[in-house]
C-alpha cells in the first residue's frame, strides 16, 4: 500500500513527512552523505536500516551481529567515509568490545551510533540505560525528543563526530523509534571519503599506543563539556512558575512540557557531557530541582556528585515509560498538594491477557507441540520468535537469557549437573538468524568439550521475530537481491557435530519430528536436528487450503488445542465420566478457514480424524499478511 | 495548551490494520494543518497481540501518549479491546466499536474468560457506545478487506474536519490500484458511516 507521504529520497527540498522516530534517523543519516550504515535487526531499531536500505548511495547491510556492523562501520570510518550502525540496547552489548576500544582510535569519517533502549520492554528481556555506554567509553550522547530532532541530531552527529574526532551514540528510545511526527527534511549531502591514512599509532590498537592515545579520551570529555554549555542542543528555557525546575533528556522532554508548560526547564540535547554552568543556573531560578530521566538514575547521580541538590528516582520510577500522568502527581506529592484519587471509571477494566502467540502454520508449533509431548527434559532457550514456546500451551522452553545463550547454558548444565538431573535429557532450542548470530560459538563449545546436548536449530529463513529480515540462510541480501546461501548442516558438521548426528526434518512431520527427536536426546553426545520450514511471513511461505472440522466427527478430545495454533477455537466444553471413574473435560473445535493457511500439524493429533480439507471452491483462501512492527 | 488537542484512540490485535487506519487519520489530520503525533503502544503486535494506536493532533502537539480519561473517539476493531482501552475515553467520549470477537489461544485453552457482551460492559460503565458488524457489512459488499475503510467510514462523522477529507486520503491509498477499488472504498465507507449514523438516530442520547 503506498504511503500518502512517500519517503523518497528524490523528493524536493524542502518538504514536511509523517515519520517515526527510526525513519527520521535513517533520513538525517542518509541527507548527511553517509557511505556505509549496518545493522542486525532488533526491536525497536529494526527499521532504521531497512529504511536505509531503500535509499539510493549508500552501502546498507544487514550484518550477521552488532558487533561485525559497529566493526563494519568503524572500517568505513577508517576510509574516511561517514559511517553509521544501529542496534537494539542489548546489541551494544555484544559491540561493546568494538566499542571500548574504536573510541581510542577515534573516528575519522564522522561515526555515529544509533541504539535504541526498550523502555518499557515491549520486545526485549531485559530494559538497559544505554547511556551509560557514554561514560563507559568516554563518547558523547544525543538524545532527540522527537521525530524532528532524530532526525537534525542523527545529521548533526556526524558533524560533531569528525570535529572532535569521536564516535558519537544516538541514544533512542521505543518512544522515539514507534512514535511518528511531522519532520522537515531536506537534501542528501555530498562527502567523498578522504582516504585512509596509515598510522599504526592510531589505528593498530596495541598497549603502547593506547596508552599514549587514552589521556586523549580525558581531554576529549573536558572539550565536549564545553561544548555542551554553549551548544544549541541544549536548552534553557526560564517558564514563569518557578516552584519546579527540570531537567529533562529525549521524550522525557515533551512530557514534561505537557504536565507543566510554565515550568522553567534544561533541555539536554547533548546529555552527556552536561553542561554544569547551565544547570546551577537553572538551580538558582527554581525552589526544586527535578531530574526526569529514562530509565535510570544517571544524570541525577551526576548532578548530586557535582553539589546540586536535586530530586529525581526518589519521586519518579526507575522501570517503564515515564508520561503526563506519571509526573503530575508526583510533583503534586513533591510540593505537598493533594494528590485526588483517580476516578473510578479511569481504572483498566479486569480482561484476559492476550500475549504475543505463534502464527497459524508457524513452523515452530509442530516443534514445540512435540517436546510438549516428551517427559524428563530440561530445554534451554534462546531469543527470537520460538522464545513463545516458553508460553501456552506447549510450556516447553525452560531458559532464555540472551542471543546465542541456549548453547553455552545447556552445556553448563550438563556439565553442572548432578545425581538429581543424571536422567534428564538437555536439549538447546536456537533459530537460524540466532544461531548465526551467536549461536555457532556456543555449538562449537559444545563440540569440543565433550558436551551431551541435543541441539534444535528452528531454520524458518528468517530473523522471524523482527518481521522478517533475510539472514545469510535466507540467500538474500538486505534489498532482496541474491547472495551466497550458507548451508546451515555443513556449518554444524564443520562445527564437529559428527555428519550421522545431524538430521534434517520437517516440522510440519510429526511423527518424524517426534521419533528423531525421541532417538537423538537418547545418544550420548552432540546431536544437531535442524527443523526446516519457511516463516509464515515470508514470500518462501506458501499458504495452502485451510482445513475445517466435521462437526459431527469431533469428540471433543482436544488433542488439537494443545498444538497451539491461534486459528482454532473451542465451540463447547463438556465433561464426562470415563467408564474407569476418570473425569475427562472435552473441548469441541472449529478452525477459522480465514486464519488457517493449511499446515496440517491440528490434523495429525485428531483422534477422530474429523479434520478435513475446505474444498477450494467454498471459501476463498485469504491471508492477512502483517508488516513489522518490532 | 492541550485543550485544542484531539485525541483518538485506536485499538484491536495485531493484523487487523489499526496501525494503517490510523495512518489515515493522521494522513487526513496533517491534510487539514494540524501537527500530528502517532504511536503505537507495547506488545509484539503482529504475534496477534494487543495493538494500540494514539493519535493526538491540534496546533503543537507534546507528548505522543494519550492519557486515561482523555479520549475523544475511541475506535474498536474488536469487543473486548474495546472494552479493554475503554478507561482511556472522558465522560463525553465516544466508543465506535466493530463486534467482531477473536478469541485468543488462552482463551480457548480454558486459562481465561471471554466476556460475554463487552459493548454491554462499556455502557455499564457509563460510556456512550455504537457497535456494529464491520466485518460483515464489508461481506455484503462482497470484500471482507473494505472492513478496515468501514471503521474508517464509522469515524468520518466524528472528526473535528469533514469525513470529505477523511475519504480524499482513502482515495488517495486506493488511487494506483484502479477506479473499481476507490469506487469499493467509497462504498465501504459511506456503509461505515450510515451503520453508526442509524444507531445513533435510533438510540437518542
Amino acid at each position: 500500500m503506498a504511503a500518502v507521504l512517500p519517503l523518497s529520497p528524490n523528493s524536493p527540498a524542502v518538504q514536511r513527512l509523517l515519520l517515526s522516530g527510526n525513519e527520521a534517523v535513517a533520513r538525517g543519516v542518509w541527507e548527511a552523505g553517509t557511505r556505509v550504515a549496518a545493522a542486525y535487526p532488533g526491536t525497536p531499531a529494526t527499521e532504521i536500516l531497512e529504511t536505509l536500505s531503500r535509499f539510493p548511495d549508500l552501502h546498507a547491510e544487514w550484518s550477521v551481529n552488532e558487533k561485525v556492523s559497529m566493526e563494519v562501520a568503524l572500517g568505513a570510518s577508517m576510509t574516511g567515509a561517514r559511517a553509521f550502525c544501529a542496534m537494539k540496547h542489548v546489541g551494544l552489548n555484544v559491540a561493546s568490545d568494538c566499542l571500548m576500544t574504536m573510541t581510542i582510535t577515534g573516528a575519522y569519517g564522522g561515526l555515529v551510533i544509533a541504539v535504541a533502549d526498550d523502555v518499557g520492554m515491549s520486545s526485549s528481556q531485559n530494559e538497559q540505560d544505554s547511556r551509560f555506554w557514554g561514560r563507559f567509553a568516554h563518547i558523547p550522547v544525543l538524545e532527540p525528543a522527537d521525530s524532528q530532532e532524530a532526525y537534525e541530531m542523527a545529521k548533526q552527529a556526524f558533524v560533531m563526530s569528525e570535529t572532535y574526532e569521536t564516535p558519537v551514540l544516538l541514544r533512542l528510545t521505543t518512544r522515539i523509534c514507534h512514535v511518528k511526527g511531522l519532520v522537515t527534511v531536506g537534501e542528501r549531502e555530498a562527502h567523498e571519503p578522504a582516504g585512509f591514512v596509515k598510522n599504526p599509532q592510531r589505528w593498530v590498537m596495541v598497549p603502547a599506543h593506547a596508552k599514549v592515545r587514552i589521556p586523549g579520551l580525558f581531554k576529549r570529555d573536558e572539550t565536549l563539556r564545553e561544548v555542551s554549555e554553549t551548544t544549541p542542543l541544549n536548552i534553557l528555557e526560564a517558564g514563569t512558575d518557578r516552584s519546579v525546575g527540570f531537567v529533562t533528556s529525549g521524550p522525557a522532554y515533551m512530557h514534561v512540557k505537557e504536565a507543566f508548560p510554565d515550568a522553567p526547564v534544561l533541555k539536554l540535547g547533548l546529555s552527556h557531557p552536561w553542561p554544569p554552568n547551565k544547570l546551577r543556573e537553572l538551580a538558582a531560578m527554581c525552589d526544586k530541582l527535578v531530574v526526569v530521566e529514562e530509565t535510570e538514575k544517571i544524570l541525577e547521580t551526576e548532578i548530586k556528585a557535582a553539589g546540586i541538590d536535586c530530586h529525581g528516582k526518589d519521586i519518579l520510577p526507575s522501570l517503564g515509560e515515564l508520561s503526563p500522568q506519571v509526573l503530575t502527581p508526583a510533583i503534586d506529592r513533591l510540593l505537598g498538594k493533594p494528590v485526588p484519587p483517580p476516578a473510578p471509571a479511569a481504572a483498566p477494566p479486569k480482561l484476559f491477557p492476550r500475549p504475543p502467540t505463534l502464527c497459524a502454520s508457524c513452523p515452530h508449533m509442530g516443534m514445540y507441540y512435540t517436546l510438549s509431548q516428551i517427559k524428563n527434559l530440561i530445554i534451554s532457550g534462546d531469543i527470537g520468535c520460538y522464545t513463545l514456546g516458553a508460553g501456552h500451551p506447549w510450556n516447553a522452553l525452560d531458559t532464555t537469557i540472551c542471543m546465542g545463550a541456549t548453547m553455552g547454558v545447556a552445556l553448563g548444565m550438563d556439565k553442572g549437573r548432578g545425581s538429581v538431573d543424571k536422567n534428564k535429557r538437555i536439549l538447546a532450542v536456537i533459530g537460524d538468524s540466532t544461531f548465526m548470530h551467536m549461536g555457532m560459538q556456543g555449538l562449537l563449545d559444545i563440540t569440543y568439550n565433550h558436551g551431551n546436548v541435543t541441539v534444535l536449530l528452528l531454520d524458518n529463513h528468517t530473523t522471524g521475530m523482527t518481521g522478517g529480515q533475510a539472514t545469510p540462510a535466507s540467500g538474500k541480501d538486505i534489498h532482496g537481491r541474491d547472495a551466497p546461501k550458507v548451508d546451515l548442516f555443513k556449518i554444524v558438521e564443520a562445527l564437529g557435530v559428527p555428519n550421522e548426528r545431524i538430521k534434517v526434518v520437517d516440522p510440519y512431520e510429526l511423527p518424524t519430528l517426534f521419533k528423531t527427536v525421541r532417538e537423538e536426546i537418547k545418544i550420548e553426545g552432540p546431536s544437531v536436528i535442524i527443523a526446516r520450514r519457511p516463516c509464515v511471513l515470508i514470500d518462501e511461505f506458501k499458504p495452502t487450503r485451510p482445513y475445517l472440522v466435521e462437526e459431527d466427527k469431533c469428540t471433543g478430545c482436544g488433542n488439537c488445542v494443545e498444538v497451539g495454533c491461534p486459528a482454532i477455537h473451542v465451540t463447547r466444553r463438556d465433561r464426562v465420566v470415563k467408564p474407569s471413574g476418570k473425569e475427562v473435560e472435552l473441548a469441541f473445535v472449529e478452525i477459522d478457514s480465514q486464519a488457517c493457511t493449511g499446515c496440517g500439524l491440528c490434523v495429525q493429533p485428531c483422534a477422530p480424524d474429523a479434520i478435513q480439507h475446505v474444498s477450494r471452491r467454498d471459501i476463498p483462501i485469504h491471508i492477512v499478511k502483517t508488516t513489522s512492527s518490532s | 495548551m492541550s485543550s485544542d488537542i484531539t485525541n483518538i484512540l485506536v485499538c484491536g490485535i495485531g493484523g487487523q490494520g489499526v496501525m494503517t487506519a490510523t495512518e489515515i487519520l493522521a494522513e487526513a489530520a496533517i491534510a487539514q494543518g494540524h501537527d500530528v503525533k502517532k504511536t503505537e503502544v507495547a506488545g509484539m503486535a503482529q504475534r496477534g497481540g494487543v495493538v494500540t494506536s494514539h493519535l493526538r493532533f491540534g496546533r503543537k502537539v507534546l507528548s505522543p501518549q494519550i492519557e486515561p480519561g482523555t479520549v475523544q473517539v475511541l475506535l474498536g476493531f474488536e469487543g473486548a479491546e474495546a472494552l479493554r482501552w475503554s478507561h482511556y475515553l472522558r465522560p463525553d467520549g465516544l466508543a465506535l466499536v466493530n463486534t467482531a470477537r477473536l478469541v485468543p489461544p488462552v482463551v480457548e485453552l480454558g486459562l481465561f474468560e471471554y466476556p460475554d457482551d463487552p459493548t454491554g460492559k462499556m455502557r455499564e460503565a457509563g460510556h456512550k457506545v455504537v457497535a456494529f458488524d464491520a466485518m460483515s457489512i464489508a461481506r455484503d459488499l462482497g470484500e471482507i478487506r473494505l472492513g478496515n475503510t468501514v471503521m474508517l467510514g464509522a469515524i468520518a462523522d466524528y472528526l473535528p474536519f469533514a469525513p470529505d477529507v477523511l475519504m480524499a486520503c482513502i482515495d488517495k491509498r486506493f488511487a494506483r490500484k484502479g477506479e473499481k477499488v476507490v469506487e469499493a472504498n467509497r462504498q465501504a465507507f459511506a456503509a461505515g458511516r450510515d451503520a453508526v449514523a442509524k444507531q445513533l438516530a435510533a438510540t437518542p442520547a
